[in-house]
């Protein structure tokens, strides 16, 4: 799959550092998006896990012409690299009145690795409306070391994102990202469609580099959000920059000292 | 109130800090009378701004997180939310 990809910029992979999260508003054409309803509704048959991407659908299926569309294909190779492997995927629906909130939660179970993540693809087929009950996720949460649907207590947490799109949105979700199908009070069946991708490279300088040292990398890199605790969200920044380390491979890599000056141990003796 | 007709309404507030003043970063509600379900992303606007607000309106402290410190070698993880208190409200069910 080597069509036309546009890659993402430094100022756009430090988002998705901190957000855990990347949003592609209507990046899908809209006679793909009717197809798409279509092929959603009789459902994608399921492959193998871990198929290589070039190997997971046919050429010329609904699928492959939605990841070969540049600016995705372009943000998963600057996420995952190329030929990553396909882990799973699903279709999601939200029946019309129907159904519950699903807890909030992480998907799998918990991964702490800390120089490789999976992406999940949530494609979004028709626009979604608050009472939709799009999927519900918290910026920023996908670095909390937390297992699954233990976290489904929380059942709202300030700057969460209710999301609301117009048809042929894409979203990428770091695999850590808290979130959950809300509840579905329109008259509206709801479609999601859901791939999990696994990287195969060394996920390190996989995007466009030219803007490195933007000084927006560091403003995103920096960003609070309103659910964190002042303490934690410290915590927060140390685990983003370490994260922003392996991926860039600069060591050197810091935010406002917040690593070197707990990492300073001065071996030298006074001469 | 008769006692086979109270029921209890549990109020959850995530704070920003140990201190029960400070402001609420996440909450959950559950309804023992079964009239209102509350749920998962049900709302973006907190009930009350801080945790003592909550006791100004009536609702009673049972429970607060402890302070633990953190695991040796694992001081910087991030993981829950660690200021969570638990208030109760008792009601009438069958009040109208």
């Amino acid at each position: 799959m080597e069509n036309r990809q546009e890659l993402l910029s430094s100022v756009q992979m430090a988002r998705f550092v901190a957000r855990g999260s990347l949003r592609l508003d209507a990046v899908v054409p809209a006679e793909l998006n009717a197809e798409g309803l279509r092929v959603l509704a009789d459902d994608v048959p399921p492959v193998p896990y871990g198929t290589p991407l070039s190997a997971a659908y046919p050429e010329g299926s609904f699928v492959r012409r939605l990841l070969e569309l540049p600016r995705v294909a372009g943000a998963l190779r600057s996420l995952v690299g190329p030929e990553p492997w396909v882990d799973h995927h699903f279709v999601h629906t939200r029946e019309p009145h129907g159904g519950d909130a699903q807890a909030l939660h992480g998907d799998a179970i918990i991964d702490v690795r800390q120089d490789a993540f999976d992406v999940q693809l949530m494609y979004y087929p028709q626009a979604v409306t608050l009472e939709m009950g799009g999927t519900l996720s918290v910026p920023g949460s996908h670095l909390r070391r937390t297992n699954e649907s233990d976290t489904g207590r929380y059942q709202n947490l300030r700057g969460q994102d209710r999301l609301v799109c117009p048809a042929g949105t894409v979203v990428f979700l770091h695999h850590g990202l808290w979130h959950g199908g809300r509840r579905n009070d329109s008259d509206t069946l709801r479609y999601m469609f859901k791939i999990r991708f696994n990287p195969t490279v060394r996920q390190q300088r996989l995007w466009d580099t030219s803007d490195l040292h933007d000084p927006q990398v560091n403003a995103e890199l920096d960003a609070m959000f309103p659910w964190y605790e002042g303490a934690t969200g410290r915590l927060e920044r140390y685990n983003r920059i370490l994260l922003w380390r392996a991926l860039t491979g600069d060591d050197s890599y810091d935010l406002d000292h917040w690593v070197t000056r707990v990492s300073n141990r001065p071996r030298g003796k006074t001469p | 109130m008769r006692t086979d007709s109270a029921r209890q309404q549990v109020l959850v507030l995530y704070l920003s800090s140990s201190a029960l003043d400070s402001y609420v970063v996440g909450w959950a509600r559950y309804d023992g009378t079964g009239r209102t379900s509350p749920t998962t992303g049900d709302s973006d606007e907190p009930p009350y701004e801080t945790g003592v607000a909550a006791l100004r309106d009536g609702w009673r402290l049972f429970q607060a997180a402890q302070l633990i410190p953190p695991y040796p070698g694992r001081e910087y993880d991030v993981s829950f939310l660690k200021h969570e208190f638990f208030f109760e409200r008792i009601v009438d069910a069958s009040a109208p």
